[in-house]
């Protein structure tokens, strides 16, 4: 069937609109090159925000000054936590996967607003020109993190309003691409796609949608009372007019900790496509893999508490978020286990994609187990502010969410572009790249049990083993992500042409030509079957 | 650039879009909601002292002018319906005179404070404590951004105003109609529960 329709119709790739060169991307509203947009755009970015935190790592090598000056180590931590977070690991998934394939998992030609999708790309571009204006413009760049905390956030001489602004508007983005997801799948699922015959990956980011939806409003409106205080002086946050900095922090983690679960719900959703594809075996536990998914979803909303164990809450706040922090383990645990059941007696293929499936479990674990103890309201006030909170956070952001970004990238790969990659560097890249990660994050654990602070550009002599040990990991993990994107690239030229389905997959996307024709589907399929339908 | 998005037409999508953005807009407000009660349960008095000064006068004038509004609104999609051209342009005529009111007459009400040197940052205000500036920063900033959203309504309307009398809206295609006036609406609720908030809980 594939061969056949290659000749009718031309890829989205090859596609002639009314616009020529850059302006037939920049302008299009097709789904698929809108994901592109943000693959390209979040790249860019991603390594920026990398060689940022090299040069923190290298900062860090030795006790006192290294290469940089206190203030500028402030600055780089800011932007690598403003780059990273909000303009890569929460557009990442949904942005460049969910809207590339959304569409063709649920049978659909496109989203359901394709202008507001385009216009989503936009509001990002311009909240990321905003961010870098903040940088070389006023006093200064922005020093305070990437939380904004109040008052500092007010009082620094740092150019605070273009970055809380640009913030503000990747908020603005990040809404309009989970309402048009949201409307996508309640709407748009072709004749037969039932709720439950929906693949798992459209499914995580139809929780992500709402996650999306309900959130980050509140933290639109905290960043607007930020700049409302910098500009005006209205006092919600400023102790000294009465304000209170605390509920500046409710407001922020309010949003800031279900952002989490706009990072980790679509990697665990292209985690399961991609263990279910590679084991030949239908999702152990479709049914609780999606419900699973509703409850972190749900849960997720009331756990923000569990940042500010040492910001003084009453002891029964304290308490409930500690347990509803434990309660947001279950549903993530079911999705392990699921993913380990999965494999039991599947045939798997061990290709490049499952490998990245396989240190995502890995990593997830360790960052998941972690996330326990620092949950935990004894041993929280020991590891608050350490470098403990910084190795869980990015084992489960970076190794979540990043592990299954990349992981994503080589499984559509042949898809998206219609080449195959060099499996060889694929795997070399890999390799480095979890070591390095490894060796990256893992003496944190130590350092910060043993009590090194995160966000200090100096620190003890005792502290000095550790922090040579990741500072020499980073440079493997830098030099595999070079790697890796560096063999896609490469690969785009030199990979042979892929078939419409290399990995036997099961879902939508793999019945149509590698790359999608410009109206996905030529004839509207029809569902008949569940999700994943090996035998 | 994709013809289908063109022919494609799902008017209950387009309204669960504006449902789901009018859910964000709530939030929006629910932040600031919240952070009035904090402070109201902490300067219980300085807030009841303070909201005796507002006007509650023109306070029920704007909410009868915005309720008003949002009946014609309402009305205009009726008379679309209807394929009464005309009627649907009056009326969405009138829903923005009724909002241009609305800002004329909060322009008074702020230039009267402010002549009065009541404004977040002023020294006079600082003067009277802590309760005051927040209270007056809480009201400058929810009535200012409720304001800015009635901009964004008469806009809005501007934009369905000139579609109709292009014939873009008609008795066949008014989703666009429909979905300004739930915005509309949004605007007008927010006020309702705004109102009781600065001017009437004493």
């Amino acid at each position: 069937m594939s061969t056949q329709t290659i000749s009718i119709e031309p890829s989205y790739l090859d596609h002639q609109g009314k616009y020529r060169g850059i302006f037939a991307w920049i302008f299009s509203t097709d789904h698929k090159r809108i994901g592109m947009l943000y693959l390209f755009s979040i790249l860019t970015l991603f390594a920026t925000g990398a060689t940022l935190g090299l040069l923190m790592k290298f900062e860090l090598i030795a006790p006192g000054k290294t290469i940089m000056e206190a203030q500028t180590y402030n600055a780089f931590f800011t932007l690598h936590g403003i780059i990273m977070i909000f303009t890569v690991v929460i557009p990442g998934l949904p942005a460049v996967f969910g809207n590339f394939l959304l569409p063709i998992m649920i049978g659909a030609k496109d989203v359901a607003f394709p202008k507001l999708n385009l216009l989503s790309w936009y509001f990002y571009v311009t909240g990321v020109t905003l961010v870098i204006i903040s940088q070389f413009t006023g006093q200064g760049p922005p020093d305070t993190g990437w939380t904004f905390y109040a008052p500092y956030s007010f009082r620094t001489a740092g150019n605070m309003l273009p970055a809380v602004f640009g913030a503000f508007v990747l908020g603005f983005s990040s809404v309009l691409t989970g309402l048009n997801f949201l409307v996508t799948i309640h709407r748009m699922r072709a004749p037969g796609m039932t709720w439950l015959k929906m693949p798992l990956f459209p499914w995580t980011l139809y929780a992500t949608g709402w996650v999306q939806l309900l959130a980050t409003p509140i933290i639109g409106i905290t960043l607007l009372l930020v700049a409302a205080e910098r500009v005006l002086n209205i006092g919600f946050f400023d102790p000294t007019l009465g304000g209170d900095p605390i509920l500046y922090q409710h407001l922020f983690w309010t949003y800031s900790h279900p952002a989490v679960y706009i990072m980790i719900l679509p990697a665990m959703g292209a985690i399961s496509e991609i263990i279910s594809t590679f084991s030949h075996k239908p999702v152990f536990g479709y049914k609780f893999m999606v419900a699973s998914a509703l409850a972190i979803a749900f849960v997720g909303y009331f756990v923000w508490g569990h940042h500010m164990f040492t910001s003084g809450m009453s002891g029964t706040a304290l308490y409930t978020f500690s347990l509803l922090t434990f309660l947001v383990a279950i549903p993530s645990a079911i999705k392990v286990f699921n993913w380990i059941a999965t494999m039991h007696k599947g045939s798997i293929d061990l290709q490049t994609p499952f490998y990245w499936a396989m240190g995502f479990v890995f990593v997830f674990m360790i960052g998941g187990f972690s996330g326990l103890v620092l949950g935990s309201l004894t041993t929280n006030v020991h590891l608050h502010n350490t470098h403990f909170v910084l190795a869980h956070f990015h084992f489960i952001v970076f190794g979540g969410t990043g592990f299954a970004f990349f992981g994503a990238m080589h499984y559509w790969y042949p898809k998206i572009t219609g080449r195959m990659y060099d499996t060889r560097w694929a795997n070399i890249g890999l390799l480095l790249f979890f070591t390095g990660f490894i060796g990256l994050y893992g003496p944190m654990f130590y350092l910060g049990a043993m009590g090194m602070p995160r966000r200090y550009f100096d620190y003890d002599a005792i502290f000095h083993g550790g922090n040579i040990l990741s500072s020499m990991g980073s440079w493997v993990l830098y030099s595999g992500a070079a790697i890796i994107i560096i063999n896609l690239f490469a690969s785009l030229k030199t990979g042979i042409k892929a078939p419409a389905n290399p990995w036997g997959g099961k879902t939508l996307e793999w019945t149509i030509p590698s790359p999608p024709p410009v109206e996905n589907f030529l004839e509207q399929p029809v569902i008949t079957g569940k999700p994943y339908d090996y035998k | 650039m994709i013809a289908t998005a063109e022919i494609h037409r799902d008017d209950q999508a387009s309204k669960l879009g504006m449902w789901l953005f009018l859910f964000t807009e709530m939030l929006l407000f629910g932040g600031l909601f919240i952070v009035y009660s904090v402070y109201r349960y902490r300067n219980a008095d300085a807030f009841h002292l303070a909201s005796e000064e507002l006007s509650v006068l023109i306070g029920t004038i704007n909410t009868i002018i915005l309720l008003i509004s949002s009946a014609t609104i309402a009305m205009s999609v009726t008379a679309i319906r209807k394929k009464d051209k005309k009627v649907a342009l009056m009326l969405l005529g009138a829903t923005t005179i009724l909002g241009i009111i609305f800002l004329v007459n909060k322009y008074f009400e702020w230039g009267e404070h402010i002549t009065e040197h009541i404004y977040p940052g002023s020294s006079v205000l600082s003067l009277r404590g802590q309760g005051d500036v927040l209270f007056y920063g809480l009201y400058y900033f929810m009535t200012g951004l409720h304001a800015l959203h009635i901009i964004i309504g008469l806009v809005f309307i501007g934009f369905v105003t000139v579609f109709i009398s292009k014939d873009r809206i008609n008795s066949g295609k008014f989703v666009m109609l429909e979905n300004c006036g739930l915005y509309w609406h949004l605007v007008d609720m927010i006020w309702i529960f705004l109102f009781p908030l600065f001017y009437l809980i004493t």
